[in-house]
């Protein structure tokens, strides 16, 4: 172990330069935005990743999130296990009749301010499962989503630009009393 | 005793199914095949329903030979399987929930994926109004001085799919876990019917995200048998390629996610590293880091360039200079070994029950790997191991996968060296009658069995069982006399899906 531990050292780190936010991310945030005060986010969030019925491809690409190449840490960006602990919810799949209720009730039990993420094509209209008895279809159907993340499932750099845009959003809003300050329901 | 083959000849031949036989039989029939799988003659490789019929489908373990016994239920019954037979319980369970098919004296009636949510019951079925009061799901019991209940789920602490796991617990040791899965039903099944062979091909890469390409591969197979096209050779090997790049890496990410339940993350970290590379490789020469949508009926819709081989070859010989170290370090890191040896052990003789397939069942003794015993093309000319062992514990699980991931960097390096030239596909025309196929192709999981019906270009029937339906009963039994904080040990080194299981 040792010798693993060396050479980490010395070898130069993996991490990559972070990617620059994309163009439809920013318009729907932008949007998205418009109902939400973040004055007390700082440059750090808290992420609680609930899965309504994905078919985990998204939950792998989240997952790559947290490797060496892309080290969400280093942005503040964290998971947390604890709707409670959580700005942001986050979550994918087409939203299954059987998942809906978990849902909801995760997002009750998180503190305001706060936002929610929908990431993969399913979560914005169920996708290719659309139509079926057993789903409800996109997570807007069940919660407010501020912010949708397309892709099937989106890359681990799409996933960032999202984050990333959505923390910039918040830091501008702070910087504007103005505007900033509200409660988000 | 009467073979698969004699068992078959006893019903009525099914013309157009490939390419094993599928016979409808009566009742008596049926239950013979039931008791033989009782008596560990027979495997069971899949047991699922339409509105008036049940199939089963039978391996015999000793010559890979299958064969489909089909019982026709007008009256909407049929002699429980699950009666004689435990492994086909949830099975049952679910054809009821879909269809409305009951199984005669089976042993557990309560619903399975039917969470009293939809809306309708057998939606596949009769398509009954719900019931008007949701009936509470009754766990089983566990009784006993100073036993108690942690209850688990469907939301868990990390990154993961939904399930619920209810524990009693006597202090730190857990007595009885009962799983209740079906939280990510999607009515799979349902959305099947119907569907053009293109959609249902692009639903099929979406029964479980892990495993996209393997189930893509399984249901171009079993399309490709009911149509009886022949593939070109290029696609079959790239094919290959690409499962052979999903199991990579998959066991990559597992075995650094597995050491990382036992708090040892520096093992996560270079896993971790080491699986983006697979699938940054991936994304490189297929266009997708989870080559999605790129094995479909016919052939593939891409073709690997000389700086795609170049690009794989790399990203093999990085794998093989920085693999053995953490191999060195898994192997001898003492308090690494403390929790994984020992830890969830599957006996030998409950995989063989089970039938449980991948790693799962080698790592408890059962031999079987559809790429050997079924020898499907191109895994009949390349050379592998299927690597065993018998202890059954977390351990064995683990060396099993590094196991796999050795040889699957030797096919890959086989592959890319005999890589035939050609078309890299042909065109999946359609047939007016109807025709049945099956497959079974070796995901990084285990096994995983399409059967479909084919009539008019359209999808009249898909069934698609993922290799977790045999695994997740047996995660049950594995973690009794363990420690709660084993599970997620035990949990992680058999990595069950439940979307694949769910559908």
């Amino acid at each position: 172990m040792r010798k693993l531990l060396f050479q980490s050292l010395f070898r130069g780190p993996l991490t990559e330069q972070a990617p620059s936010q994309s163009e439809t991310a920013v318009e729907e945030l932008a949007a998205a935005v418009k109902h939400a005060a973040r004055s007390r986010l700082g440059r750090s969030l808290s992420i609680r990743e609930v899965d309504a019925g994905s078919c985990n491809g998204c939950e792998l690409e989240i997952h790559a999130l947290n490797n060496a190449y892309y080290d969400v840490e280093r942005f503040g960006i964290r998971f947390v296990a604890s709707p409670r602990h959580a700005d942001v919810l986050m979550v994918t799949g087409p939203v299954t009749k059987n998942m809906s209720d978990a849902l909801e009730r995760t997002y009750l039990a998180m503190p305001n301010p706060k936002w929610v993420v929908a990431v993969g094509d399913c979560a914005r209209d169920g996708g290719c499962f659309a139509g079926s008895y057993a789903v409800v279809g996109g997570v807007s159907r069940v919660i407010p989503v501020d912010l949708h993340i397309p892709g099937c499932p989106p890359a681990p750099a799409t996933i960032l630009q999202g984050l990333l845009s959505l923390l910039d959003q918040a830091a501008n809003k702070a910087a504007t009393p103005s505007r900033g300050g509200q409660a988000h329901e | 005793m009467p073979s698969l083959i004699d068992l078959t000849l006893e019903g009525r031949a099914i013309e157009q199914h490939h390419p094993w036989p599928r016979a409808t039989v009566d009742a008596s029939v049926w239950e013979f095949a039931a008791s033989e799988l009782a008596h560990g003659r027979w495997s069971l490789l899949g047991l699922w329903g339409e509105p008036s019929t049940v199939h089963m489908a039978i391996m015999d373990g000793d010559t890979a030979d299958i064969a489909i016994v089909s019982l026709d239920c007008p009256e909407r019954n049929y002699p429980s399987v699950a009666k004689h037979h435990r492994p086909a319980l949830r099975l049952e369970r679910t054809i009821h929930d879909l269809f409305g098919l009951s199984a005669e004296g089976l042993p557990d009636a309560r619903p399975w994926l039917d969470h009293d949510r939809w809306g309708i019951r057998f939606p596949l079925g009769d398509r009954v109004k719900a019931l008007s009061m949701a009936a509470p799901y009754r766990f089983l019991a566990a009784e006993g001085d100073g036993l108690h209940q942690i209850a688990v789920g469907p939301v868990h602490a990390g990154i993961i799919e939904p399930g619920h796991f209810r524990f009693t617990a006597s202090g730190e040791t857990v007595v009885r876990l009962e799983q209740r899965l079906g939280y990510t039903h999607k009515g799979v099944d349902g959305l099947m019917i119907g569907a053009s062979l293109e959609r249902a091909a692009q639903l099929a890469g979406r029964i479980s995200g892990d495993s996209t390409a393997s189930y893509s591969y399984a249901f171009s197979r079993a399309a490709e048998a009911a149509l009886e096209l022949i593939v070109p050779d290029r696609a079959v090997w790239l094919r290959a390629l690409m499962a052979e790049l999903e199991r990579l890496a998959n066991h990559l990410g597992d075995i650094g996610a597995i050491c990382n339940d036992a708090s040892f993350a520096l093992m996560h970290a270079h896993c971790s590293v080491l699986r983006e590379s697979v699938l940054r490789a991936s994304r490189n020469v297929f266009g997708h880091r989870l080559m999605r949508d790129i094995i479909v009926p016919g052939g593939v819709t891409r073709d690997i360039d000389d700086p795609g081989i170049e690009a794989i070859q790399s990203m093999l010989d990085n794998i093989r200079r920085r693999f053995p170290a953490l191999l060195e370090l898994y192997d001898n890191t003492a308090s690494l070994q403390d929790r994984t040896v020992d830890t969830g052990v599957l006996k030998p003789a409950l995989a063989r029950q089970y039938a449980a397939g991948g790693y799962v069942g080698r790592a408890s003794g059962r031999a079987f790997d559809a790429r050997k015993a079924l020898g499907y093309p191109p895994y009949d000319s390349l050379s592998f191991d299927a690597p065993v062992l018998n202890e059954g514990d977390v351990n064995a699980r683990v060396w099993i996968r590094i196991r796999e991931v050795e040889q699957s960097v030797s096919l890959i390096d086989q592959i890319l060296d005999r890589l035939p030239e050609g078309p890299t596909g042909t065109l999946a025309g359609h047939r007016r009658e109807p025709r049945e196929g099956m497959a079974v192709v070796e995901g990084f999981r285990g096994d995983i069995l399409v059967w479909l019906r084919l009539r008019d270009g359209q999808v009249e029937r898909c069934h698609l069982r993922d290799p977790s339906w045999f695994q997740w009963p047996l995660l049950e039994a594995v973690i009794e006399n363990n420690i709660v904080a084993d599970f997620p040990l035990c949990n992680k080194s058999f990595n069950c899906s439940y979307s694949g299981h769910d559908l």
